[in-house]
């Protein structure tokens, strides 16, 4: 059982950010969930046949929560990041599946509905800055179009929560950067205002790709920082996605580990990471530097990623897998593992008893 | 093989000097203020790769790593000082049996995409002389053993492969021509996890089985950890803290390292409170007087602002550049 950001002595984020059942939740039976994503697939027409990127991807998010979404390349994450925004496009496309947010169901959901969802109530921040902002127009045009997109305020006004937001971020004389181009800014300072454009309007729910992996060490634990405060201070829930699961540790209440288009594990962050219960969580675990005896050779996974259009029947690791037996040729469900945590694994390292 | 030569950098320095056009010219004749800009990107650096060490050379972008590895393959002119392996200049070296050889961050780049990969591993030892024609093949499949690449696929294309596969592609390329030296410069950092330590291994096990000596720049602390047996951090162009990988580890020295370690999201650290250390990189066009990390460091004292901090040995093997360490920073 855990207590997401027990140690935190802020404010708890409205609304309780204990995401799965247990004995310690408040109104959790009636507090819907902020965002359903139920069996979603996402497929890409290709010359070979379709491709499924996301292959029946569920999860749920409370307000306020923090979910990292952890896969490798090719594993589905982003793609289910553009599924949510509604983002992706031909020969892309949703065929199955729903996202309900706020109760909404988004999933066929008339594009000018979308549209007035985005960047509004859900944000998305890119990894790279400059797919959010326009090169050729300054930072307060490009602001206070957001803010003017989706209210009736005076420009005045749009302009003062311009400047608010880009402080928050930590951007020193916000009046006076607000004015320049995004090529005046450097690397880690564009990436702030790309997430200062994404709390504008005071969005419920942030969909993150990878915003830090592009940046330096030291930029990334600014950004990781202030995010944190961010939508702790908000309540804004978060969507994290990333490869790397050292990040996840330290930011995320729950993580979800994508492979080959699905979830194969979710579960509460200190739970999946000190006791993965699928053999390939485990395996990528082990394969982190900072996990192995230094000069020993790195544990690794054997083999790679299966192609999309050629993935094994059953569960789609178990060509890597040393604990693969004929029942895993058979499909396998995600399988709830205790009260709080899900694993899609015919032979999980954690059994139920244990967790 | 050329078993066992010494690296030695130098006092080197490398400047990048932005040339005034006809226009920039005569607005300075008339008295503009125009300059030309010039680009600190290594500033006086010099360490020792010893035959069978492997060194990592760490820093964040701008901190002018790259710069060096490519004068120290020679193919930078560093501005001052010289590169020697195994007493002899790099530079002069390069006509003859190549001893060092550069592995980049992106395979894919490096590799013409029109020639099979075979083709592409053999071209340099025809091109040395190392190998007759002939025998290309022969050698091709024994390099793609070596890397863990099935001989077979000597004739498919570039794009035909994976990440991890090209990334051992440019491994073979390197080691085609026998060489005793390799500078990988953020040779893993593209790569998945998973794919990232079968490629460490093979960095370790090629180590063993060709004792070889590497120069590995890295930004990922993670990884230099559990490859180099010693670690050289720079900041902005300069050596700011050097020494044994567990010593320095185990308690870093210099301000910046210390932040460094400190900032790297770590598994076992847990909804921690990141408490960043303030500012970024600044721009090498303009950098700080005096020792070039003190805007950002919670120590600096005025010593910092005007004097720039030497490179002390702090204990053997270590060194570090910080007043602290040399009667404070008052």
């Amino acid at each position: 059982m855990t207590t997401p950001r027990s140690q935190s002595t802020a404010p708890a984020p409205r609304g309780g950010s204990l995401a799965w059942g247990g004995p310690a939740l408040r109104s959790m039976s009636t507090a819907p969930a902020l965002l359903e994503v139920r069996d979603l697939v996402t497929e890409f027409a290709t010359r070979d046949g379709a491709l499924h990127a996301v292959n029946g991807v569920s999860f749920s998010l409370q307000p306020g929560e923090v979910l990292g979404l952890v896969g490798e390349s090719g594993s589905g994450k982003s793609v289910t990041g553009f599924s949510i925004m509604g983002l992706v496009d031909p020969p892309g496309r949703i065929v199955g599946g729903s996202v309900r947010f706020e109760g909404r169901e988004l999933v066929g959901t008339d594009p000018e509905v979308m549209r007035k969802l985005r960047g509004n109530r859900i944000a998305m921040i890119f990894q790279d800055p400059m797919m959010t902002l326009n090169p050729v127009l300054r930072i307060d045009t490009q602001m206070i179009e957001t803010i003017l997109a989706h209210e009736r305020v005076s420009e005045k006004a749009a302009r003062e929560r311009c400047i608010e937001a880009l402080t928050r971020v930590g951007i020193a004389s916000a009046p006076e950067r607000l004015r320049q181009y995004p090529h005046q800014f450097s690397g880690g300072m564009r990436q702030r205002v790309a997430i200062a454009i994404a709390l504008l309007n005071r969005p419920a729910l942030i969909i993150a790709d990878e915003p830090t992996t592009a940046l330096d060490v030291t930029v990334q634990g600014q950004i990781l920082h202030e995010m944190q405060q961010l939508v702790r201070e908000a309540g804004t829930a978060l969507v994290w996605i990333t490869h790397d699961l050292a990040v996840i540790a330290g930011l995320a209440d729950r993580v979800a580990v994508m492979y080959a288009g699905r979830v194969v594990e979710q579960g509460p962050v200190a739970d999946v990471l000190d006791a993965p219960a699928h053999h390939y969580t485990r395996g990528l675990l082990d394969s982190v530097p900072a996990n192995n005896t230094r000069g020993q050779p790195l544990s690794q996974i054997a083999g790679m990623t299966p192609s999309l259009l050629r993935l094994p029947a059953g569960c789609a690791f178990r060509d890597r897998c040393a604990a693969a037996t004929a029942l895993c040729a058979q499909p396998v469900e995600l399988r709830p593992l205790g009260p709080s945590r899900q694993v899609r694994c015919v032979h999980p390292l954690v059994v139920e008893a244990l967790a | 093989m050329n078993a066992g030569l010494t690296l030695e950098i130098r006092n080197v320095s490398k400047r990048f000097v932005k040339r005034l056009d006809v226009v920039e010219r005569l607005a300075a004749a008339l008295g503009s203020a125009v300059r030309e800009q010039v680009v600190h990107a290594v500033d006086r650096v010099s360490f020792e790769v010893h035959a069978g060490e492997v060194v990592g050379l760490v820093g964040e972008s701008g901190c002018g790593k790259s710069t060096l590895g490519r004068v120290v393959c020679g193919l930078y002119a560093p501005t001052e000082g010289e590169v020697l392996l195994g007493g002899e200049p790099v530079r002069l070296r390069a006509d003859r049996k190549p001893a060092l050889q550069m592995i980049f961050q992106d395979p894919f780049a490096s590799l013409n995409p029109r020639m099979r990969v075979g083709d592409a591993i053999a071209e340099a030892p025809i091109a040395h002389g190392l190998v007759k024609r002939a025998a290309a093949p022969d050698h091709v499949a024994e390099l793609m053993q070596q890397v863990g690449l099935d001989p077979s696929f000597a004739r498919r294309y570039p794009h035909q492969f994976s990440g991890g596969q090209r990334a051992r592609i440019g491994i073979a390329r390197a080691l085609a021509v026998k060489p005793s030296l390799l500078v990988c410069d953020e040779a893993v950092a593209a790569l998945d996890v998973s794919i990232q330590a079968q490629v460490l291994n093979l960095f370790m096990s090629l180590r063993q089985r060709l004792g070889l000596t590497y120069l590995f720049i890295s930004h990922d602390l993670g990884v230099v950890r559990h490859l180099a047996d010693r670690v050289v951090i720079m900041y902005l162009g300069r050596v700011v803290e050097s020494g044994p990988n567990d010593a320095l580890y185990a308690a870093p020295n210099h301000p910046y390292t210390q932040a460094l370690l400190a900032e790297v999201p770590r598994l076992d650290r847990r909804q921690r409170h990141y408490l960043p250390i303030r500012g970024e990189i600044p721009s090498p066009l303009a950098p700080p007087s005096g020792c070039h990390f003190h805007p950002r460091c919670p120590q600096a004292g005025a010593r910092c602002r005007v004097e720039q901090p030497a490179l002390l040995e702090i204990a053997p093997g270590r060194r570090s550049a910080c007043h602290l360490n040399d009667g404070g920073t008052a």
